[in-house]
């Protein structure tokens, strides 16, 4: 088991955000978190690396707890990426930049090392030429590539995506979310909140629902999106269906 | 020389001596930011309404006065009267020295309120008729000058504290008084200035609460967004 | 009107004018550095470092609600009775230099705030410790943005050195002081040196103004410039 989530509890002021969310993730898999805005999907996955710290509950990354005291902080979120909404690529650096900062500063490569690392990692994602590019010269999906770019660069055990696509324009999406798929067959392990129920559907190993900030029903994509065993579920695909048109 | 705190509690006692003093500083800032206020506005819309040789004038203006430090600025002020045979009291070379100054940045925040003014308004009141400057006059300046308070705030703080400088020239202020104690009694300079310095906080903040009252209050819903 | 200039006054009102370009770029400097720490204990330092926090706002709000002039005054006047004695220019820069850090400190606070609070997040995320991702993140992105409020607080600062020949000092004022002393004619000579500050500050903003253009990034503008 790569991931473990137990328990975990957030609450901001009087509003509880995560009322009780358990889950796991072995590796390799790529499970799907989806739901109505605002249900703490993204408080969720801020608290694994801790970005938010949670009120209650546990967290293990392989036999690792990241909640308690006494981790180095630094260590794990460098095992762990974070690719977010709003990209939050580094706006005074270039795009090669932008994936060598983590290599530089928190694994302490050589610069060469550095170098080829990160235009490996530039030309996976398929914008190898655009190395030298500062993010305001890139398009959005552009972007969110080199940051997909920047967090592989770190081999991390794991990725956590914060609604990957929501930021972009439709046309955009599409680049991006093959590139994530892209991911997803290689055997990376990922967390992925989003609302692109195409994607849900044909990479998740596993889709979880959650609404008022607990996990209302759990399951394989074709066991979900035909069969929901909790009205709640139904009700939501119906309505996300209408939306987003259903397969992509 | 020793300091004892004995002296930081006599210095109160010529408290009334520097209150007077202030008040001439006080003097001086309504002088000046009259002066300022009148001559800002004419600049500003000579800048924004007016044809690009006047435009280039109060660049120029703007430019000089932002860029000769104000000190030098009273000393010309002084000695500059008597070039032309004119005779002028400290006090008022003080207030037009720091007034015309003042005037230069002022007419900087007046013109970036008027800017900042979406293009219609003045589009639908020539449309109802009003002739330019009736337009300006009505509908444009009112606007301009709320929107201007905050940057006055700014200005306020800054010009109260350049009336100390008017002490270069003669002027008979807070400074001149805090340099009579320090003659009178050594010790006490250093308490007099700290007191001078509080002084100065003291009307710094009241002038900058009543100024964001007045800013608040007047305030024009939905113009806000535009800064 | 009559009105008599001299280029002999020009060699001592170059020396004075090397004297404010010194006493400025140097209270410049080591405002900066001041300025800049204390920024960061205004900025971060809220929880953890309560009492500096305390401390640099204390500090800010009275160096910056003060006037100069009363500041150099106490410290060439006031400190005395107190055992230091400093010379004119070290008192007058020691009030400049303090004076300016509280102004810069507020400048570098706006700009620490106005970087989007996901530049730091992704830093963080990325497994960069806070003050990694203070220096390589942040800060970068800041010292861009305090640009233009940094030159216009350099141009207060050379009007600020002008303050300083009352305690005695020979800079550029002092200078013109002297001439007029000497040879009564205060008028031109003030004149002449107004024509000195208007060059230097030309010089200076133009300068800086190059400095920006090479440091740019894009995306990254002065957002004064909706």
């Amino acid at each position: 088991m790569l991931l473990r989530v137990e328990d975990l509890h957030k609450r901001y002021g009087k509003e509880a955000v995560i009322q009780g969310v358990s889950f796991s993730l072995d590796q390799g898999e790529t499970k799907v978190i989806i739901g109505p805005s605002g249900t703490g999907k993204s408080t969720l996955l801020r608290c694994i690396n801790r970005l938010t710290e949670p009120d209650r509950g546990r967290i293990w990354l392989e036999d690792l707890e990241i909640t308690s005291f006494k981790v180095n902080l630094n260590h794990i979120r460098a095992k762990i990426g974070f690719v977010f909404q709003d990209f939050n690529l580094f706006t005074h650096l270039t795009a090669l930049d932008n994936v060598r900062l983590g290599l530089l500063r928190v694994k302490r490569m050589s610069r060469k090392a550095a170098t080829e690392r990160a235009l490996a990692e530039l030309a996976r994602v398929g914008l190898a030429d655009k190395a030298k590019a500062y993010p305001a010269e890139l398009s959005g999906g552009q972007q969110q590539r080199v940051s997909i770019a920047r967090a592989l660069a770190m081999d991390p055990k794991l990725i956590l995506f914060d609604e990957p696509t929501s930021a972009l324009d439709p046309e955009l999406i599409g680049e991006v979310l093959s590139v994530m798929e892209n991911l997803a067959k290689s055997g990376m392990t990922m967390l992925v909140v989003t609302h692109e129920m195409g994607f849900a559907r044909s990479v998740a190993d596993e889709i979880l629902f959650m609404e008022k900030g607990v996990i209302v029903e759990q399951g394989p994509p074709d066991q979900l999106f035909r069969s929901p065993k909790h009205p709640r579920t139904a009700e939501f695909l119906r309505r996300i269906t209408d939306l987003y048109g259903g397969e992509r | 020389m020793p300091l004892t705190s004995e002296h930081w509690l006599r210095v109160w006692s010529y408290f009334p001596i520097l209150v007077q003093g202030l008040s001439v500083n006080l003097g001086l800032l309504g002088g000046l930011l009259g002066v300022g206020f009148v001559l800002g506005i004419f600049v500003a819309l000579l800048e924004v309404y007016g044809p690009w040789p006047s435009r280039m004038l109060a660049f120029g203006y703007a430019w000089i006065f932002r860029s000769i430090p104000e000190i030098l600025l009273l000393l010309l002020m002084w000695f500059g009267p008597a070039q032309f045979g004119l005779q002028v009291s400290p006090f008022l070379a003080a207030v037009l020295a720091l007034g015309l100054r003042s005037s230069a940045y002022q007419a900087e925040i007046f013109r970036g309120a008027l800017q900042s003014l979406p293009v219609g308004q003045m589009l639908a009141a020539r449309a109802l008729g009003l002739s330019r400057p009736g337009a300006i006059r009505h509908i444009l300046l009112p606007q301009a000058l709320r929107l201007s308070l905050v940057g006055w705030g700014n200005e306020f703080a800054v010009v109260l504290k350049d009336t100390t400088l008017a002490y270069a020239i003669g002027v008979v202020e807070v400074m001149r008084q805090a340099r009579y104690i320090s003659s009178r009694e050594f010790p006490l300079t250093l308490p007099a200035y700290v007191l001078v310095a509080l002084l100065f906080l003291a009307v710094t903040y009241t002038g900058l609460f009543i100024l964001s009252r007045a800013e608040k209050r007047w305030r024009i819903p939905g113009l806000e967004a535009r800064r | 009107m009559n009105l008599v200039f001299s280029w002999g006054w020009l060699p001592r009102l170059s020396q004075g004018l090397l004297l404010t370009v010194e006493l400025t770029l140097l209270s410049m400097a080591l405002g900066a550095a001041l300025g800049l720490i204390l920024a960061m204990l205004r900025v971060y330092g809220r929880g953890p470092l309560l009492p500096l926090y305390l401390v640099a706002s204390a500090y800010v709000h009275f160096f910056r609600g003060t006037p100069l002039l009363v500041q150099v005054m106490a410290f060439y006047y006031g400190l005395p009775s107190v055992g230091v004695q400093l010379s004119p220019f070290v008192a007058g820069l020691l009030a400049l230099t303090l004076n300016t850090a509280a102004y810069q400190a507020e400048y570098f606070r706006g700009a620490i705030q106005s970087v989007r609070v996901g530049q730091m997040q992704a830093a963080l995320a990325l497994g960069l410790s806070r003050l990694q991702a203070l220096r390589y993140v942040v800060l970068p992105q800041a010292l861009r943005l305090v640009i233009p409020p940094w030159t216009n607080e350099l141009i207060y600062m050379v009007k600020g050195s002008a303050v300083v020949y009352l305690i005695g000092v020979l800079e550029l004022m002092g200078q013109a002081k002297n001439i007029a002393a000497r040879t009564f004619r205060n008028f031109e000579v003030y004149v002449v040196v107004a024509l000195f500050y208007l060059a230097l500050i030309f010089v200076l903003t133009v300068a800086l103004r190059a400095v920006e253009r090479r440091i740019r990034v894009p995306g990254l503008g002065a957002p004064s410039r909706a």
